[in-house]
């Protein structure tokens, strides 16, 4: 726990001078704020009863009073500009930090986790950091000054009568936790339900056309009741568990309220020498800090309790940041030109020690060759392409690209002889002309939409509301076959020696289909493209077919060769035509 | 809003006790500066210790019931804010369930799902702070202006200029804070989307070598979030300070004009002391107060969320059985129908009739009506011209539960449930064997590889079915509508993930095992449908031609170019 908090500690030290400043400001304001009840204490003596004002006197004080608020005020008001300095830009950085470090850890670790918890850890888990953490701290560091500062301030009146309130203070603090303690449990079992609750609604109403196509609605009632009286039921308890805590303290508060003011008055009547003098003045104050003094405890055991939950969001956060970095590689070959030949030799790759997947693979490709990767579904065939671009590195072998080992020149350069369009099509929330040269920003209109004509994109992004300058995103009305030619067209304008196409299989209707054919079929033109391919024309004519079977490569040859093998290719392609 | 009321109307008693307790507290708070200022008053000024000793009890014991009252209230808005909340979100479950798909279209799924959950609980808890707060906080402003009123009226004039004017300072600060507020967290939903969207490209940004790019464009978007924040900090951090200053002031102007009626003797200094009480008082009422104000304009917001799902109407229901001897099982005249709100028709005089154990196919291209066509069959939607009869009856004459009893579906995504393999196999057939469901899982080939998983039936699904492949999952999808051998069984695309060689399997099995049931089938492909009875071609939600495939061939030019298209394959297959 330690250990985590100086790490946000550290991101906060560019802005220690906002640190020191709250500090700063925060002990001025509070210690002012507190020399108030004094100034009205001393202000009430003078004011002792009929005819004996000492107004001379009282103007002094209500002066010196007034300076003090305005003062106390503004030193307030500069604390919390600091605070807020201090979160805000320690998060901006962590948040930045973390984010390049996802640009910079190996796809294994994107792909081992799902894209929500790591959003969620961005955005949310960061945002419980800065306020339970660094705004905590300066609430608890008033918190304290307050405490501090109150307690001074009663001992210089009657140190006591101070010493009574410091002995009944802790019964508010005992109350507190108590009662923390007794509703956790219920506080607890009330948070599970609650996340319970939010899956079961979140699967079935989420989902209320399956529901109410299979007539589940009724099971389904009964399940949500269940889970909602028992929600209802602990909900009862926890929220009266944790309600008790305010009356509670100004309960104790109350106590001591009264005794501050039985002790005080007879202090004042000098009805015990012990209790030493008083004056109704500075009754009147230590009345007021008795008001005050148990408000500071309580923030303080809130912020131990966001403490905790800051800490463990911000460990979430930090074993992002402590994942190791893809090597550095810019010492490495710039690879200039590459002329279309790749081969792969007794390359070995698993994902998972235990389950090996590919074994010794060699495979020569020239120039302009098309190579299809077939195979069932979930067989892997994606492998091939993470081992290409080097998103997973080879366990042993050597893939050559140019006749140089993609091992020995630079991550960019590499993928840069490549074009990818995956079946998973991606956009970004843009325009579609920024969507179009994301691989060449700089490029202008007119070779984004010579692009988008090649890639039979353009017909259909004219009619767009805003044309090439319509915002996109991922959820946006595009279908999915329009989005996937607008990243064939993002390869067009990019213009790579190699490709690597996905071809689609969900249905993507028939004329956008055509015309996603005829674009790839262009595309492929003079290059050498890797397929996964599922459209059997794409296949036949392929100069090489890998055939995968749960990772594996299993065959591998042309298509003549493999029918005459009568192997697993053979059964494959049979089946689709028997009827 | 008004409606949500009727929900509340087992807990009057907490309703009205709950509060009626916190005025009690109230009251004993507002007495204590009294009792004080009476201490100083007579105690002090005449010297009498027993006097003190008895007030002082007083105001321990005032302490002692407040207490209890506190409790009491806090107990029953517990009380009544989760009784409340328990019943409603029962009904409003029972209502969604009771929508029709029109009425699903039009609020959402994940909308309707966030108004289950986090709006009856923002309610839930608008109620619990109504009956602790809503009386309380106002009531000490008032009570303490009126307590200082009865002290010296005069004097009190300071309340009625200090109150209002932390209103105000309250008032303006979060007008202007609240739009910057939205505005900041607009800009943290645009990092979540930049975070979430590099996360789902992370190959296609490393493909391109763009993570610089996008670690750029990301800074933009936390600097904006930043400079957002501390704009809006620089506003609502006068709120605190600015309060404080008031009241201060307030007191200061007490003192001053008090000092001059004591000097007068209209006053007495323990009732200046007091007066100082009593503004302290208002100023935490009113920050209270202004902590209401935002929970409930939530709750609110929520309640009128809630509100537009239950005034929604609930599906109609019809009363007819069907008359299993009729030979057309299915059958649509002249059908029109357009969603709601929608400009134009999704389908448009669709006529055809199929009869029992026949399979149906339709072919065309996306949103051209073929999933709505089939939506029609089970009433998920009512035809808006014409009519659609099942086993000759109108279907919007059926009951629900008969017509969709005997309709299996497989929607176009496949979508698993938490809970066993089991579980998601009873959804048609809550009683369902396990010879039953075996079966089932065998004619949609999904046997094999249950049969191959160590807990086979008893395998636990997690949600969104994430422990198994898209192959898996669709056949498991298409196993649960098999159970219980409906009469209509309607297939929207979904063998999408299966290879050509299953996909056959199934097709073969299907023919077999259920050689009574009714197929709808809606694919892509003509492949897939080359062999049933009667082919709807589809495009633009008119019915271009029906038929069987050779039938088609001949006079349907759509479905020509569709079979033109996919010829490649049928060449390759004389090749082979």
């Amino acid at each position: 726990m330690l250990e985590t908090l100086k790490r946000v500690f550290v991101y906060a030290r560019p802005y220690l001078r906002f640190f020191l400043m709250t500090l700063l400001f925060a002990a001025l304001g509070v210690s002012m704020s507190l020399a108030v009840p004094v100034f009205i204490g001393e202000a009430v003596d003078c004011c002792v009863g009929k005819g004996s004002v000492d107004f001379e006197k009282l103007v002094k004080i209500i002066i010196l009073l007034a300076l003090t608020v305005i003062f106390s005020t503004f030193f307030q008001w500069l604390m919390s500009l600091c605070t807020n300095k201090l979160a805000f830009l320690t998060i901006r950085d962590l948040r930045a930090d973390v984010f390049n470090k996802l640009e910079r850890v190996p796809l294994k670790y994107i792909d081992g986790h799902t894209k929500g918890e790591l959003t969620s850890r961005v955005i949310n888990d960061i945002e419980i950091v800065s306020d339970g953490l660094l705004q905590g701290f300066t609430q608890f560091f008033s918190g304290i000054m307050t405490i501090i500062g109150t307690l001074i301030f009663m001992m210089m009146i009657n140190y006591k009568i101070a010493i009574v309130v410091v002995i009944l203070t802790p019964l508010s603090f005992i109350a507190a936790s108590k009662i923390t303690k007794a509703s956790h449990d219920s506080y607890m079992k009330q948070s599970k339900l609650r996340g319970d609750m939010v899956a079961f609604a979140e699967e079935m109403a989420g989902n209320q056309k399956i529901v109410k196509a299979f007539g589940y609605d009724k099971r389904a009632e009964e399940k949500f009741d269940e889970i909602n009286n028992a929600y209802g039921k602990i909900g009862v308890k926890a929220t009266f568990f944790s309600s008790m805590t305010n009356p509670t303290t100004r309960f104790v508060n109350g106590l001591i309220y009264a005794s501050v003011g039985l002790l005080g008055a007879l202090g004042v009547i000098g009805y015990s020498t012990f209790i030493g003098t008083m004056t109704v003045g500075k009754l009147s104050s230590f009345l007021a800090y008795a008001n005050q003094y148990t408000k500071p405890f309580n923030e303080i055991s809130g912020v131990f309790a966001e403490l905790q939950n800051a800490v463990s969001s911000a460990e979430r956060v930090f074993s992002i940041l402590d994942e190791e970095e893809i090597a550095d590689d810019s010492d490495k070959e710039v690879l200039t030109s590459c002329d279309g030949t790749l081969s792969f030799s007794n390359v070995f790759f698993s994902y998972d020690p235990k389950v090996k997947l590919i074994r010794n693979f060699s495979l020569d490709v020239k120039s302009g060759q098309r190579i299809a990767i077939v195979g069932p579904t979930g067989c892997g065939k994606s492998t091939i392409i993470n081992l290409l671009l080097r998103f997973y590195d080879i366990d042993s072998g050597k893939i050559e690209l140019s006749g140089k080992s993609i091992s020995d020149i630079t991550r960019d350069s590499l993928r840069s002889c490549f074009g990818m369009v995956l079946q998973e099509t991606w956009v970004f929330t843009g325009t579609v002309a920024e969507n179009i040269a994301y691989g060449v920003p700089d490029a202008d209109r007119e070779r984004i939409i010579e692009a988008a004509k090649a890639a039979y994109a353009h017909s259909f992004i004219k009619r767009l509301p805003q044309g090439y300058d319509t915002v996109i995103s991922e959820d946006c009305g595009l279908s999915q076959g329009q989005k996937q030619l607008i990243c064939i067209a993002r390869i067009m304008l990019m213009d790579p020696p190699m490709l690597i196409l996905d071809e689609a299989t969900s249905s993507i209707d028939l004329r956008t289909e055509l015309r996603i054919q005829r674009a790839f079929l262009k595309l492929m033109e003079g290059r050498t493209s890797f397929v996964i391919a599922h459209r059997l024309s794409t296949i036949k004519n392929s100069d090489v077919i890998l055939v995968m079977k749960q990772g594996n490569i299993i065959e591998q040859g042309n298509h003549a060769q493999l029918i005459e093998k009568g192997g697993f290719y053979a059964e494959l392609y049979n089946s689709q035509f028997v009827s | 809003m008004r409606e949500l009321l009727k929900y509340l109307k087992n807990y009057k008693k907490e309703l009205v006790l709950g509060p009626f307790f916190k005025l009690l507290e109230a009251i004993f708070e507002l007495i204590v500066p009294i009792v004080m200022a009476k201490i100083i008053d007579k105690g002090i000024s005449q010297n009498e210790s027993s006097y003190i000793f008895k007030m002082s009890g007083v105001i321990v014991l005032l302490g002692v019931s407040g207490l209890c009252f506190a409790l009491t209230c806090q107990y029953l808005a517990a009380r009544c804010a989760y009784g409340f909340g328990t019943e409603l979100r029962t009904a409003l479950y029972k209502h969604i369930n009771s929508l029709s798909y029109t009425s699903i279209d039009k609020i959402g799924t994940s909308s309707l799902v966030n108004r289950l959950t986090n709006d009856t609980n923002t309610v839930q808890n608008g109620v619990n702070m109504f009956i602790r707060l809503a009386v309380r906080a106002p009531f000490l402003v008032i009570g303490a202006a009126v307590m200082a009123m009865i002290i010296d009226l005069r004097l009190s004039l300071v309340f009625l200029v200090v109150a209002p004017l932390i209103s105000i300072i309250i008032f303006i600060i979060m007008k202007k804070t609240v739009p910057m507020y939205k505005k900041t967290q607009q800009c943290l939903d645009r990092t979540s989307v930049l975070t979430r969207e590099s996360l789902e490209g992370a190959r296609v940004i490393r493909a391109f070598s763009r993570q610089q790019e996008e670690i750029d464009e990301f800074k933009e978007a936390v600097d904006d979030i930043a400079a957002n924040s501390v704009a809006v900090g620089k506003i609502s951090a006068i709120l605190n300070p600015a309060a404080f200053m008031v009241m201060n002031l307030g007191i200061i102007a007490v003192i001053w004009f008090g000092g001059k009626r004591i000097n007068i003797g209209g006053l007495t200094q323990g009732e200046l002391t007091a007066f100082t009480n009593y503004m302290t008082q208002i100023l935490f009422a009113l920050v209270v107060l202004a902590n209401l104000v935002v929970i409930f304009t939530k709750a609110f917001a929520s309640a009128n969320r809630i509100s537009e799902v239950l005034s929604l109407p609930s599906e109609e229901d019809g009363n007819m059985l069907p008359d299993y001897n009729n030979e057309n099982i299915i059958t649509f005249n002249d059908v029109s129908f357009a969603y709601e709100g929608a400009g134009d028709y999704s389908l448009r005089n669709i006529s055809f009739s199929v009869k029992k154990g026949q399979m149906l196919g339709i072919i065309g291209g996306t949103g051209c009506g073929k999933s709505t066509l089939a939506g029609l069959i089970p009433c998920f939607y009512k035809a808006t011209e014409g009519s659609v009869h099942v086993c000759g009856t109108n279907v919007a004459e059926l009951g629900n539960s008969v017509l969709r009893g005997r309709i299996g579906c497989v929607p176009q995504k496949a979508v698993l449930f938490t809970g066993t393999i089991r579980d998601n196999m009873r959804w048609r057939k809550a009683d369902a064997s396990d010879e039953e469901i075996i079966n089932a899982l065998k004619t949609a080939q999904a046997w094999e590889f249950v049969e191959r998983l160590p807990d086979k039936l008893d395998t636990v699904i997690s949600q969104g079915g994430k422990n198994l492949s898209g192959g898996q999952k669709q056949r498991i999808a298409i196993a649960r509508a098999l159970v219980g051998s409906p009469d209509i069984l309607i297939l929207d695309d979904s063998t999408s993930a299966l290879d050509y060689k299953t996909d056959l399997s199934f097709r073969h099995s299907l023919s077999s095992d259920l050689p009574d049931t009714t197929v709808v089938m809606i694919s892509q492909r003509s492949t897939s449908l080359k062999n049933a009875d009667k082919i709807i071609v589809m495009e633009d939600g008119a019915a271009v031609g029906i038929g069987t495939h050779s039938q088609l061939l001949k006079t349907c030019d759509v479905y020509h170019d569709i079979y033109i298209s996919q010829m490649n394959e049928k060449e390759d297959k004389a090749d082979a």
